[in-house]
């Protein structure tokens, strides 16, 4: 008995030392500075400097796509030089006053077409990435929010798209549409992006399918819809984000190699940095200056694009935080 | 004696795998709860009791799991209902709480709309009522500054007020039971009390029945009516607060309260830990589970298994319940 009544004494005690802790809270909330997540990787990516050179360099680059229209001394498809490509055995004009970087085989003034070469060389970028992303959001999300059935249907017919090597599917492509153009480059592009973000983004909305929180919507009876769209969606983008920024890089070295090998937009009038490539191919002994500017923009944007996503993955990565 | 808002009847979860051995994670637990009453499910890791609240939940995965067994609330069997029924009593009727309440917040959603999200849900009210009314749980659960902290996201908050916003989003639409599956666990020690003593109050004031589990006996001393103790699975001592601390039967129970450090042991006094692991569970078809690490075991422990058998005191059913060959007699309870 004597036991029972120190047992008894024992949890009224613990049960007192439980209750009595009286709530004070009230006075010393700690605030956290206020900082969301994406103020947070601003201020990293803000003194990164390799993050500035690549903003800087895609910022240019879309600028340049945007004024160069005002900015071009000649129109592209105007033949100031073509009297000097005609009379001379020299067939490409070199430097010269009013054309800085002289002329093309066919007498059109060189930097002119570099500048306006920016606008094609930045639609083909972005609107191939765009496809790809908005096709790999689809197919991702089916994939990631059913799991299941859905989830191996929608992933053997990505692993098939996978398979196809984007060269041949351009050239398919060009030959179903009778011609190769623009949008053949673009699609052949996008195509082959599409699995990448589908899988991408079914990877990690499978990881956020048994994460605590959409546990605990479940628990409060949210329906399945929102929680793909609300809870499971934007915490699966980020990935998704940075790898689009790295598939516009990739998009623009791509179709420039469609364009060099004849793929591209026959249309020579409005100039696109690969097919400029690509034209210069059989004066590169002797103009080696009429591939250097047009290649040297495509590897100059696409290094902007990249150092930008790469570190705007380490940003996002809460594994590299400090 | 009210009749019982919950009522879980020979609950049984067995996880099934290819080529493995089904495992009984829950194997026939039975217990009530009563509007307004405490109840609390306790054992160490392992024993089946988060399987049992997420069972009851329904928020099982289909599939690799077979639930059977009856869980009566209000007269309705829950384990018979569509997923569209039980959506729509989770939030409304039961609620529930995890333990770590930074991950069990999404991470890009602000505070307000998570918990308007809830009685947007259930109740058919605007997103303005809903923000109003999400204003005012935060309120009540104490989070100073409701209107500001409603804007701001789950990392900008502290443990404490996480875990009181999941509380709030558990509360919205004033469920009759809630679950909370040990809710301080993730919790430093002031805050803990905080947010039990929230737990007593909010769930007195709303006349809310509360199942409790932990593996904490200090929770349970500080809060619960009645206390089911599971081990392997089964349950195999339930019995009043009181009773169960003073004279706990179950020789595990008994080894569960003396693995409490104490204020007043005597300085350098060892603790006395249940030896073993769960991993040493025997089969309870044919043997007690506990009886390797047992210390009353005898060779009838091994040969065969314990009924859970009612006795006098007290316990959901106005009687507890023990389900031992060789009980604890008072002169041996742990110190």
């Amino acid at each position: 008995m004597n036991l029972m009544s120190s047992k008894k004494e024992r949890i009224d005690s613990l049960a007192a030392s439980v209750a009595e802790v009286e709530v004070a809270e009230a006075g010393t909330v700690k605030d956290t500075g206020g900082e969301s997540l994406i103020a947070g990787a601003w201020r990293r990516l803000r003194r990164n400097p390799i993050f500035l050179i690549g903003l800087t360099l895609t910022a240019l680059f879309v600028l340049l796509a945007i004024i160069s229209p005002w900015l071009a001394p000649w129109d592209p498809a105007a033949q100031p030089l073509i009297d000097k490509v005609e009379r001379q055995s020299n067939p490409v004009p070199g430097p010269e006053p009013g054309h800085p970087l002289g002329g093309d085989n066919r007498g059109r003034d060189l930097l002119s077409r570099v500048l306006i070469g920016s606008q094609q060389t930045l639609v083909v970028g972005v609107v191939a990435t765009l496809i790809g992303l908005s096709g790999g959001l689809v197919l991702g999300t089916v994939a990631g929010a059913f799991g299941g059935w859905a989830d191996a249907l929608v992933m053997r017919v990505v692993d098939v798209m996978l398979s196809i090597p984007g060269l041949l599917l351009a050239f398919s492509l060009a030959a179903l549409a009778a011609r190769p153009s623009q949008w053949t480059v673009i699609i052949a592009i996008a195509i082959v992006q599409i699995p990448i973000f589908a899988r991408l983004l079914r990877g990690s909305m499978l990881a956020q399918r048994h994460s605590d929180h959409v546990l605990a919507a479940r628990a409060l009876g949210v329906r399945p819809s929102l929680i793909v769209m609300r809870h499971m969606l934007p915490n699966s983008m980020g990935p998704v984000i940075v790898q689009s920024t790295l598939v516009v890089a990739t998009s623009i070295i791509d179709a420039a190699a469609l364009s060099f090998l004849g793929l591209g937009n026959p249309d020579d009038r409005r100039p696109e940095w690969g097919q400029m490539l690509g034209a210069s191919q059989q004066y590169l002994n002797e103009h080696p200056h009429l591939a250097f500017w047009p290649a040297g923009c495509i590897i100059v944007v696409a290094l902007g694009f990249t150092l930008m996503g790469e570190s705007l993955r380490e940003a996002l990565d809460p594994k590299t935080r400090r | 004696m009210s009749e019982p808002l919950l009522s879980v009847r020979d609950l049984k979860v067995t996880f099934t795998r290819q080529g493995a051995e089904p495992f009984h994670a829950v194997d026939g637990v039975s217990f009530d709860v009563r509007p307004g009453q405490t109840v609390g499910l306790v054992g160490e890791s392992g024993c089946g009791k988060s399987v049992t609240s997420l069972a009851i939940m329904g928020l099982l995965p289909r599939r690799g799991n077979s639930v059977s067994g009856q869980v009566m609330f209000e007269g309705t069997d829950l384990l018979g209902l569509s997923d569209k029924q039980m959506r729509e009593r989770r939030g409304r009727d039961l609620g529930m709480i995890f333990q770590d309440p930074l991950s069990s917040l999404n991470p890009v959603v602000s505070i307000g709309v998570q918990v308007a999200e809830v009685v947007q849900r259930h109740r058919q009210v605007s997103k303005s009522v809903a923000m109003e009314e999400a204003r005012a749980m935060l309120d009540k659960v104490g989070i100073p500054d409701p209107r500001r902290r409603l804007r701001e996201y789950p990392h900008q908050l502290s443990g404490g007020m996480r875990q009181r916003a999941l509380i709030a989003m558990a509360l919205a639409c004033r469920p009759r039971l809630l679950i909370a599956d040990e809710p301080t666990t993730a919790l430093d020690v002031t805050i803990q009390a905080q947010i039990l003593a929230l737990l007593k109050d909010l769930v007195s004031e709303s006349d809310t029945a509360l199942v409790m589990i932990t593996h904490d006996l200090g929770v349970v001393a500080g809060m619960c009516d009645d206390v089911n103790v599971l081990y392997g699975g089964r349950l195999v001592e339930r019995n009043m607060r009181h009773d169960l601390f003073a004279a706990p039967a179950h020789p595990y129970t008994n080894g569960l309260l003396g693995s409490i450090p104490r204020l007043d042991s005597a300085r350098g006094e060892p603790l006395d830990p249940i030896p073993g692991s769960v991993s040493d569970n025997l089969p309870w078809a044919e043997s007690c589970a506990f009886a390797p690490r047992c210390p009353s075991a005898a060779p009838d422990c091994l040969a065969s298994s314990p009924e859970l058998v009612p006795h006098g005191g007290g316990g959901t059913d106005g009687e507890g319940a023990l389900r031992c060959f060789h009980p604890v007699v008072p002169a041996e309870v742990a110190r």
